[in-house]
């Protein structure tokens, strides 16, 4: 990790800190909701960015963590952090028991059998309604929402732990790509029979990659539950592994930075976008044929191409 | 009403939904074979077809034509519209994406979107009906062990309707068409050759950008007639293509990629099984079992249940 990349990075939180004290009221609750997201962006970089795994189905770990955390808090009134850590293994098993299953195929063949599984998984929550309340979704009750004498439903500490939570992943993801094993999942994306050939296990990187990609997703479904006191069959639902597709290729696959600015970008181009027709999500599909049409790279990749050759 | 009967209602109607998904599933398979990429706007396709049957109709009433001439207007001109549509979209987008499989996928989900909020705005978000050309009750006989040995009634309750018979024998008389189409015409000869080797073809003479245009376009017009036929008994909606694309994948899968013919059988076997669970237990635990069966197809037999290995 060089001393500009730490810089570049520290700086982003900082700055994001900063926000917090200058932000108006409707923008600080924005940027809550986009770091919140943007962790789960950068889960799925991990996988798609960086390892080459074109996913379709991340919504089921984002729903696993958010589930994880909604039915233990709701029925077994489990406070927020020990359900959070529940949500965390709920994401971290799906993703082992998907990724020994799904990793068996490659390319196309990848994608279909993630989005099965994620609509199958959507399927068993919206089949177990009795308890998870199916399309209208579980409240959370308001005294679960609490860490401690953290009153999670207040704005500032809201804003304040979605700022920790997006710092640790992203230093978690500069450390990863600049670590040893980040550059194999990167050799394995390029090629990855040579990697094999170098004697790599790819099989074993791949689980291990879409296991730590299906974990922050999952963290940052939960800390949205608890968060925003909200879990919905919606956010399991395919539109949300489309959404975090969107953003990570819009910000620009394989950086660091990509998810974050991706989500903060889309964002404000929804919220803009659905002042003017009930008919939003048009703008997504128009950015997503563009960009793969003229910047296949995404925003900060294009920087990276252009400006700075060893941005992470 | 007893079991048998029941039984026999859910068949039906799980025929007729066989026959939409073959005709849709077989559009995809086709793209899928000869341009070797993944269409996920397939759906949406199926829905402009409905939704432009719906259209046509419209129009073709206000110029005083009766239910049968402006169903036939739309089993016409839907399917071409949404084809032309479709090869636009592919000279435009998917040939500059130079077929590139896992771009063409995000792409075409970026297709998905705008086609999808495109009719939100220009059709709005109700659900709207076409009149079926014909729409006469039959009522359907049972036997049963009577008084006098083998009877044969009609219970109350288990009955069709004409035109439902018609979809059927329609998706059948198109789909042996398309077979014919494939194995017996140049046009035919020339897609197969495509599919093979596309080097090979373009080394003697055939203009590959073309076909692939064209086959994706013929794929759409599928899709859309597939969309028009059900639209007398389902309504247009905008919202209908996600569920019709993920049970044609579905099909597709279990058929094995590219081969028209698993296609066929699996768009039977897909379309009976819903039907028949559908009726005794819950429509979600039949799509439960159908994308984890997908899901597990592909994992354990990449080539589907009726495809032959690749070389």
């Amino acid at each position: 990790m060089t001393r500009r990349d730490l810089t570049l990075h520290l700086g982003l939180i900082a700055g994001l800190f900063a926000l917090h004290f200058l932000l108006p009221a409707y923008h600080h609750g924005v940027f809550a909701r986009v770091m919140v997201l943007a962790v789960y962006a950068i889960g799925y970089n991990i996988a798609f960015g960086y390892t080459g795994l074109l996913s379709l189905g991340h919504a089921m770990f984002f729903g696993a963590g958010m589930y994880g955390v909604g039915l233990a808090s709701y029925h077994f009134a489990i406070p927020a952090l020990p359900a959070w850590i529940i949500g965390l293994g709920c994401g971290a098993l799906l993703a082992l028991v998907v990724g020994l299953l799904a990793l068996r195929t490659e390319g196309v063949s990848f994608m279909i059998v993630t989005l099965m599984f994620a609509q199958a998984a959507y399927l068993v929550i919206l089949y177990y309604s009795e308890y998870t309340r199916g399309d209208d979704g579980l409240v959370i009750p308001g005294d679960m929402r609490a860490i401690g004498s953290w009153d999670l439903s207040d704005e500032g500490t809201r804003y304040l732990l979605a700022w920790a939570l997006f710092s640790i992943a992203l230093m978690l993801s500069l450390w990863l790509v600049r670590h040893p094993f980040g550059r194999v999942l990167v050799a394995l994306r390029e090629n990855e029979e040579r990697a094999r050939l170098l004697g790599y296990d790819t099989g074993g990187r791949k689980l291990a990659a879409l296991v730590i990609s299906g974990t922050i997703s999952a963290a940052a479904g939960g800390a949205y539950a608890t968060m925003f006191g909200y879990v919905g069959a919606s956010f399991a639902g395919v539109q949300y592994s489309i959404f975090a597709l969107l953003w990570v290729l819009l910000g620009g696959a394989g950086t660091v930075l990509g998810p974050f600015v991706g989500v903060l970008f889309m964002t404000y181009l929804n919220d803009v976008a659905s002042g003017v027709t009930e008919a939003y999500m048009l703008i997504a599909g128009v950015v997503l044929v563009l960009l793969t049409l003229f910047a296949p790279q995404g925003i900060v990749g294009e920087i990276r191409r252009r400006f700075w050759k060893d941005l992470p | 009403m007893e079991f048998g009967p029941y039984l026999m209602l859910a068949m039906l109607e799980g025929a007729v939904l066989a026959a939409v998904l073959a005709l849709m599933a077989s559009g995809l398979s086709l793209v899928f074979g000869v341009m070797r990429v993944v269409n996920v706007a397939h759906g949406e396709f199926y829905m402009l077809g409905a939704v432009m049957a719906w259209v046509v109709t419209q129009f073709m009433m206000g110029l005083g034509g009766g239910p049968a001439v402006n169903f036939i207007a739309a089993a016409v001109l839907a399917p071409l519209i949404v084809g032309s549509i479709a090869a636009a979209a592919d000279v435009v987008i998917l040939k500059r994406l130079n077929y590139d499989p896992e771009r063409v996928i995000v792409a075409t989900i970026g297709l998905l979107y705008i086609i999808q909020q495109a009719a939100l705005m220009g059709y709005g978000p109700d659900a709207k009906p076409v009149v079926a050309p014909f729409n006469e009750r039959i009522a359907l006989p049972w036997v049963a062990w009577g008084e006098n040995g083998l009877e044969m009634y009609y219970p109350w309750g288990l009955s069709t309707t004409s035109y439902k018979l018609f979809v059927i024998v329609a998706a059948v008389v198109i789909l042996a068409g398309l077979r014919l189409f494939m194995t017996r015409s140049r046009a035919g000869l020339v897609m197969r050759a495509t599919q093979l080797d596309g080097e090979m073809a373009t080394a003697f003479g055939i203009p590959v950008e073309r076909v692939y245009a064209i086959v994706f376009g013929a794929g759409a017009a599928l899709a859309a007639l597939a969309g028009v036929l059900i639209v007398p008994i389902q309504q247009a909606h905008y919202l209908m293509g996600g569920d019709a694309l993920l049970l044609s994948f579905i099909v597709v899968i279990i058929g094995g990629l590219g081969s028209l013919a698993g296609t066929v059988v699996a768009a039977v076997l897909i379309g009976m099984s819903d039907g028949i669970i559908s009726v005794f237990f819950t429509p979600t635990l039949a799509k439960i079992i159908a994308t984890l069966a997908v899901a597990l197809v592909l994992v354990f037999r990449p080539q589907g249940l009726f495809g032959v290995k690749n070389r």
